[in-house]
């Protein structure tokens, strides 16, 4: 296990080393950042001085381990585009993307898991072909023009709820939060679903693939003969054992919401880090295009990281397996 | 020859693929729906009632004629009505159509160019060079594609000079689309060339001393080409989608070229003051391409995998 661990956590230092790398490379070989701080009327002398103040005169892997250090603290310096420092402009946005973020995965959690037994059990009933016939429906749909159609139901023709924003939020000091005021609540309402939509079709397919397969299993026909409530079998014996791949699935998609978020966010005009990248990535705004690949690489690291520990501690099984082999 | 290629159309025709294809409704339709989209895109200048990328065609005030309706001022009539620059809809899909089949057919040539060569090569060779793609694999693969992509796109756009940007655009998107989907062709290759380099045919011919070349593609490379038409498909609805989805957030086909993503994007502006024909019908166009894609795939995965039969 330790072992495991370790190994593991070495991998995931070097994945994060290659990100940085490749956002390092961004900012040294993506157009001239002497050029983009200094304008038309400049001397040999202030390039000279810039550069010593950048620390480009310095040999690469020095520049590199510079890079490193800073990005540690989270100092990314200074955006192109706002002039403002880019560490700042992203923990002011970051609050809205983790509150999308953590909305549509409960939704995706809870919904799932609940409709994937529920088309277990009832495997052959109307109401579970009809569920599984709209999920491949969802699963093909664009994310974007999820959100669309949901804007053109819920807006414009119902008009119910709003369409852009976040309604009112209030500051916390640190975290601005949408989850305090009606309207911030209802403003979430839409993007989560946009959001969380794939992901919940995800999970329910898995649960219910799981499920079949375990409840063909001999235990559970022991079960069954031994006389145990339905509910007994199916939530006590067959969801345990479904269990595991759910989680690892679940996980590996926190992430994806994150890195999705960045459509939803657009159709929705959602202040968050996600329209802050593409926004970026319109006006070849290089530190936050960098300081967001660092931030979102972190985050998809740790949380496979996380997941595959997770698997590791819940299936004894596995633990037998690495130890014999 | 005559009689080889006779004989090869007439194995074709009674092959089990075929019957499979017969038989099978979702493939039959999805096939006719995408080839007519393919053909019409294709032949679009043929017929097409306008050349929405010639300003000099365009009247301004035949803007937001509804479909099949009059306009106001010039009493033309659309079949799908026009848009904000008077552009009639109904030809825009067509020429933003050929965009997209253009991104996704070359970003998926790309990635199938790149993917097979780089997986045969680390299935046969082995060792460090090996190791090393499937580590760079690994590393791209912990982000999702779309994402990969986005920020190829972001790096390309900074390299380009800035008045070249918009001509370029189509050419960063598909390398872009591209390198974000050729690790899952690689792996599938590479898994393939690992299990094929160790049968006896490939034995017998390093035995007659064909060279590593000669055998790679002369030999291994059939064999594993099933696989790779069917991830080719699947990645072709990919592609689709993911160009347009950049188009449509805008780091994609520019305005003056659009594809069908950046006339969803157009269209959405008009969603509030009911002008639904400029979003409804690239919406509908591009869930048609793409499902009819994507299902396509799906059957094909199904007919060549002889476990399933």
């Amino acid at each position: 296990m330790l072992a495991f661990a370790i190994r593991r956590m070495f991998q995931s230092i070097i994945v994060l080393l290659v990100v940085g790398l490749v956002a390092f490379s961004m900012f040294n070989f993506v157009g001239d950042p002497v050029d983009s701080m200094l304008g038309q009327e400049r001397t040999d002398a202030d390039v000279e001085r810039v550069r010593i103040q950048l620390g480009l005169d310095q040999p690469f892997p020095v520049q590199y381990y510079k890079f490193l250090q800073g990005a540690v603290k989270g100092d990314f310096g200074i955006s192109y585009r706002q002039g403002r420092p880019v560490s700042q402009i992203i923990a002011e946005r970051l609050p809205a993307t983790l509150e999308l973020a953590f909305v549509s995965a409960v939704l995706a959690i809870i919904f799932g898991v609940a409709l994937g037994i529920f088309t277990a059990i009832r495997r052959n009933g109307w109401a579970a072909n009809t569920i599984m016939s709209l999920s491949l429906i969802g699963v093909s749909l664009p994310t974007f023009l999820i959100g669309i159609l949901l804007i053109y139901i819920f807006a414009v023709e119902l008009g119910w709820l709003s369409s852009f924003g976040r309604g009112d939020v209030v500051d916390l000091g640190w975290w601005r939060t949408g989850f305090l005021t009606k309207s911030g609540l209802l403003a979430i309402i839409l993007p989560a679903i946009t959001l969380g939509l794939y992901q919940m079709t995800l999970i329910m397919r898995i649960v219910r693939a799981e499920m079949l397969e375990v409840l063909r299993t001999d235990y559970i026909k022991f079960a069954r003969a031994r006389g145990l409530s339905k509910r007994a079998v199916n939530f006590g014996h067959a969801l345990k054992n479904t269990m595991v791949p759910v989680i690892t699935v679940t996980g590996m998609q926190i992430g994806s919401i994150i890195a999705f978020a960045i459509i939803t966010e657009t159709v929705f005009q959602w202040p968050g880090v996600g329209l802050l990248f593409i926004n970026a990535i319109r006006f070849v705004d290089i530190p936050i295009m960098a300081a967001y690949l660092m931030l979102i690489s972190v985050m998809f690291v740790s949380i496979n990281l996380i997941v595959d520990l997770l698997y590791f501690a819940i299936d004894p099984r596995l633990r037998l397996d690495k130890t014999k082999g | 020859m005559f009689n080889k290629i006779h004989d090869n159309i007439f194995r074709a025709l009674n092959s089990d693929f075929l019957y499979s294809f017969k038989h099978s409704p979702v493939a039959i339709v999805s096939f006719i729906v995408a080839l007519t989209l393919v053909l019409g895109a294709v032949l679009a200048p043929f017929y097409a009632p306008h050349n929405p990328f010639d300003p000099a065609t365009l009247n301004l005030m035949n803007g937001f004629s509804a479909p099949m309706k009059p306009n106001q001022f010039t009493g033309e009539v659309f079949l799908l009505g026009t848009d904000d620059q008077g552009r009639d809809v109904f030809s825009t899909i067509l020429y933003g159509m050929r965009i997209s089949l253009f991104v996704g057919f070359a970003a998926v040539t790309f990635a199938m160019v790149l993917g097979v060569s780089l997986g045969l090569i680390a299935g046969y060779v082995g060792g460090w060079l090996d190791a090393l793609m499937m580590r760079i694999a690994d590393v791209q693969l912990t982000f999702p594609g779309i994402l990969v992509a986005m920020l190829i796109f972001g790096i390309a756009k900074g390299f380009t000079p800035i008045d070249q940007r918009d001509q370029m655009a189509i050419w960063v998107l598909i390398i872009a689309i591209g390198l974000s989907e050729w690790v899952q062709v690689a792996r599938v290759v590479r898994g393939a060339t690992l299990v094929e380099k160790n049968k006896e045919y490939v034995q017998a011919a390093r035995l007659n001393g064909r060279r590593s070349g000669g055998i790679l593609i002369g030999h291994i490379l059939p064999n594993v080409l099933g696989s790779v038409l069917v991830i080719a498909t699947i990645s072709l609805a990919l592609a689709i989608i993911a160009e347009a989805t950049l188009s449509f957030l805008g780091v994609g086909a520019p305005p003056t070229k659009p594809s069908l993503g950046t006339l969803i994007r157009i269209g959405q502006g008009y969603l509030f003051s009911g002008e639904w024909w400029i979003l409804l019908f690239p919406a509908v166009t591009l869930l048609a391409l793409a499902l009819s894609v994507n299902l396509l795939g799906d059957w094909l995965r199904d007919a060549l995998n002889p476990k399933l039969k």
